[in-house]
């Protein structure tokens, strides 16, 4: 396994892994600086996740951003399954071109555009701005994302697994909830993590479509930042850091362990 | 010993008198009316009329891509007809949805659900029509009992092999006591040992439960073995249904002739028809050729002989009576199977290379070498 693994290859995956993780290291480590001088260490201490706490701007922010993404990834969820399912099954109805190019506009769409049209579109119907406008453009832009997710594993599903149901006597909409849902859920599942985590570091859009009252945990960094990078914004995103990867870590050990169970019991299987 | 030999005859009796076919008065449970199913511009299915009665066992047999699933398929609600009527017991299916007509399949792909254990799997059915969950348990352990999978029930499929899953698509299908059960190349996937057990076994369920199966192969041999009648059907049309015997020595076209098992064929001129009994001339021998079977014809019309490898007989010395039904050839090569032998000879004038079976008697392939001349002769 090591023989490929020359200098070429450890200088490449040395600069990558620098790259991607010195930044965040050295957030997370200045999140614990006494000082309140960003750049200069002076003793370790967690009084700047005390006064996180305290504050109730930044508190308010991420409970805004937390509810918007779950609802609108959730809400996405469903609307882009139901995409997905249109779009692989109905192999040629009226439109479906057009339909799926328009599914997979906002993948390529810059956010800005997508952020200004919403914007256009809640002044024209003279929608109230805010945490609901917010949900709805978040719930725009996450659900090609999930309709591509589902799609891709509906293309490899055996259709004849709906259809030995049906003929069992199973009518169709109970054929999708008791054989079709369990067997991509997985996929949903994942749809789902991708829409709440767009959602959740979400800044360009929510900043179009947002109005008083509701400020995301983005937009409250980003406008804090530019009056200057408090500590306290380092723990915040220290905290961030810290929930997405224990989040992770516990996804890829429960499916590797899933794997695993899989594979014993089809070697299990195999001895007869 | 003495009961099974026992059981075996009955059930050659049974089957010898059963032909409801030949009924003008039964009414059939399957007819497929004049069917016709297109996809775009390409027919799959031209023009098919069958019947098929209770209690038998159906085979629809034709080259992969013949329409024969598809036929199946229109049966079963998962394809509409474009044209012509599918009817169940005097009942018009158009427009009944899978999921209300009392026909089951067994798939292809098996396609056993794989998040449900084998036991979950064969419920599924009972579990739709409403059946008590007592009931539903009991069904199931029967169903288990049926295919020997008692000790497998709480599997999952993708712990079983090959030959185990089949049999839970099969209790599956069969749990819910359907009409008829279609079943679409079911030992496909199987070894041909596995196979050939599995044939009589479904032979023998049909007949305990008394139900009708219709089965869709592209293997002869299983056709022939299983079925009541077969279906021959070739690019969508429908080219003969007969009992396997029937096919086998009257084949309706030359088609079918090639199509189930071996055979050689002749091109011959009809000489005379009358009564039953057709004489040919054909170039590859002076022999005049005579044979027995009720066929229209008119003399002078071109006429396909086609002869069964193990009607003829092949001797090295001329037979006594060569004024009818004779051929002289040259032994080409031997091939040799252990019940049987096969001698392909090559008829002169550069004509056919001619196979003929053998069995038994003739002696063994030492004591000659091919080419080497001799008279295969058959009557
Ligand atoms: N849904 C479909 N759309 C287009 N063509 C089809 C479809 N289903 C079957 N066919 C075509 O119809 C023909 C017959 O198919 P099928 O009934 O599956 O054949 P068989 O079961 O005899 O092998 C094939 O040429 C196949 O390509
Ligand atoms: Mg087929």
């Amino acid at each position: 396994m090591n023989k490929n693994l020359s200098w070429f290859n450890v200088t490449s995956l040395a600069l990558g892994f620098a790259f991607l993780y010195i930044p965040i290291l050295l957030l997370v480590i200045y999140s614990f600086n006494a000082s309140r001088l960003v750049t200069v260490w002076a003793g370790f201490s967690f009084q700047w996740y005390v006064s996180l706490f305290q504050n109730e701007q930044l508190i308010d922010a991420a409970w805004v951003t937390l509810r918007v993404a779950f609802i609108s990834s959730l809400v996405a969820t469903v609307l882009g399954t139901m995409a997905a399912l249109a779009l692989t099954r109905y192999g040629r109805f009226f439109g479906r071109t057009l339909f799926s190019g328009m599914t997979y506009a906002p993948l390529v769409m810059p956010e800005v555009i997508t952020g200004l049209s919403l914007l256009l579109l809640f002044v024209a119907v003279g929608f109230e701005r805010g945490f609901w406008t917010i949900t709805l453009a978040h719930i725009t832009f996450t659900l090609c994302f999930v309709a591509v997710v589902v799609q891709s594993r509906l293309v490899t599903f055996d259709r004849s697994l709906e259809e030995a149901a049906l003929d069992l006597g199973c009518p169709p909409f109970k054929t999708f909830f008791t054989i079709t849902l369990p067997l991509i859920l997985p996929a949903v599942l994942s749809g789902f993590m991708l829409a709440f985590t767009l959602s959740l570091d979400d800044l360009v859009i929510a900043s179009f479509t947002t109005g008083p009252g509701a400020t995301t945990l983005p937009m409250r960094i980003y406008s804090q930042v530019r009056l200057g990078v408090t500590p306290e914004i380092n723990a915040a995103c220290s905290i961030l850091i810290g929930v997405v990867t224990v989040a992770v870590i516990i996804a890829s050990i429960a499916t590797k362990r899933a794997e695993k169970l899989r594979a014993s019991e089809e070697r299990a299987a195999a001895r007869g | 010993m003495a009961t099974e030999k026992a059981r075996t005859q009955t059930i050659g009796a049974v089957r010898r008198s059963f032909a409801p076919w030949t009924d003008p008065a039964a009414t059939p449970l399957i007819r497929f009316d004049n069917v016709v199913k297109r996809f775009g511009e390409f027919t799959a299915v031209d023009h098919v009329s069958i019947d098929i009665y209770e209690r038998e066992f159906f085979a629809l047999l034709g080259p992969s891509g013949c329409g024969k699933t598809t036929l199946m398929r229109m049966l079963a609600g998962f394809e509409e007809p474009t044209e012509g009527r599918v009817l169940l017991a005097g009942q018009d299916l158009a427009g009944v949805p899978p999921y209300r007509r009392p026909v089951n399949m067994m798939f292809q792909s098996y396609a056993l659900f794989p998040h449900m254990s084998v036991a979950e799997n064969i419920a599924f059915g009972p579990k739709q029509l409403g059946m008590p969950k007592g009931e539903i348990a009991g069904r199931v352990a029967e169903m288990l009992k049926l295919v020997k999978l008692e000790k497998f029930a709480q599997r999952k499929p993708h712990q079983l092999s090959g030959g185990q899953r089949q049999r839970v698509a099969l209790a599956r299908s069969l749990a819910t006591r359907p009409k008829v059960l279609l079943l679409d190349e079911p030992l496909g996937a199987l070894d041909k040992k596995l196979r050939e057990e599995t044939q009589f076994e479904l032979m023998d369920l049909q007949m305990d439960l008394g139900m009708t199966f219709l089965i869709v192969t592209h293997d002869q041999e299983e056709a022939m073995t299983v079925a009541d009648r077969i279906a021959v059907m070739n690019n969508g049309v429908l080219v003969q249904v007969a009992p396997p015997s029937t096919i086998y020595e009257a084949p309706a076209t030359r088609y079918v002739a090639d199509f189930i098992g071996d055979v050689n064929m002749l091109e011959c001129k009809v000489e005379s028809c009358a009564n039953g009994d057709v004489h040919l001339a054909s170039s590859v021998t002076p022999a005049p050729i005579e044979i027995a079977q009720s066929v229209e014809a008119n003399p002078g019309d071109t006429a396909w002989l086609a002869i069964r490898p193990e009607k003829m007989r092949i001797s090295l010395d001329a037979p006594a009576d060569m004024t009818r039904n004779c051929f002289t050839g040259e032994i080409w090569d031997i091939g040799y199977l252990g019940d049987l032998s096969i001698y392909h000879v090559e008829l002169p004038c550069g004509t056919p290379i001619s196979r003929a079976w053998w069995s038994g008697r003739f002696p063994g392939k030492t004591r000659f070498s091919s080419p080497s001349r001799r008279a295969p002769a058959w009557s």
